[in-house]
């Protein structure tokens, strides 16, 4: 098996792509894919220290966070879906008002 | 240059191309696309890694079902055309600046400052297999598995509210 370092700078990379697009981008549905990318990220560390110390309880935390992120973009695009009625927008420059 | 090693560099460099394809690109379905390529790359990752059941839900459930949501709201919306916003204009430069940073930083430490090589081993028989997932997840993570249950249950139910159709004389 190769290093495990090599695993975990992929992940890096990948988590630091994902937060530069949370940071440039300004459309919800591309910033949400972004967090989507960070999250694939610390599981692909999970993995990674799991398979380095032969500890099957880094997987079963990956699992676990696959279903939060299940729940978090259910619950997330209803958002983006109830703000693009009443804004006709999902650019998130443009949701700097409390009051629709 | 074992084929472990070229293996595992040509996957990195498909994934780092799907990730800045997802990035950079202007339309939306097809940051959705890039973003499916880049699930099946680290699915295979954990394939090499020794997590086969996980490998089978990442590709189920992040690269079906989350995926084939994403693309629905997009075409739902109509929102995959964006035009280009340039409110903040010093926002993106920093941007690029801090997210290099972070890398430059990451594989620093990870490289020079961390020397504890940890021994990898061979594998017990079964490691990652469904079997051995399955019963770890029901006797020592019982608990946990079970709040999942109502997490799930909290995010269906608000994403049927959050949906709704108001009333119009609220």
């Amino acid at each position: 098996m190769l290093p495990v370092s090599y695993y975990v700078g992929l992940s890096a990379i990948l988590f630091a792509i994902g937060a530069l697009g949370v940071l440039i981008r300004r459309n919800a549905i591309i910033i949400f894919m972004s967090i989507e990318l960070m999250l694939n990220a610390a599981n692909l560390a999970f993995v990674a220290f799991a398979r380095a110390h032969e500890a099957i309880s880094g997987q079963i935390f990956v699992f676990f966070v696959i279903t939060v992120a299940a729940a978090e973009v259910a619950v997330g695009l209803a958002l983006i879906v109830a703000i693009f009625r009443t804004k006709q927008s999902i650019d998130v420059d443009q949701m700097s008002s409390l009051k629709g | 240059m074992t084929p472990e090693f070229i293996t595992f560099i040509f996957l990195a460099l498909i994934s780092v191309a799907s990730a800045l394809g997802m990035l950079f690109s202007r339309n939306a379905v097809y940051s959705a696309v890039y973003l499916i390529i880049n699930f099946i790359t680290v699915a295979i990752f954990y394939l090499m890694l020794g997590g086969a059941f996980i490998a089978v839900s990442q590709v189920a459930v992040y690269a079906g079902a989350i995926m084939v949501l994403f693309l629905f709201v997009i075409m739902l919306l109509g929102a995959e055309k964006l035009g280009k916003s340039g409110t903040l204009a010093w926002q993106r430069p920093l941007a690029i600046i801090l997210g290099l940073g972070l890398i430059v930083e990451t594989l620093y430490i990870l490289f020079f400052q961390a020397n504890e090589i940890i021994a990898i081993k061979d594998l017990p028989e079964g490691f990652g297999s469904p079997s051995s997932i399955g019963t770890v997840l029901f006797q020592e993570y019982l608990l946990p598995f079970e709040i999942t249950s109502i997490l799930l249950l909290v995010a269906m139910v608000g994403a049927i509210i959050l949906t709704r159709q108001e009333k119009k004389n609220v």
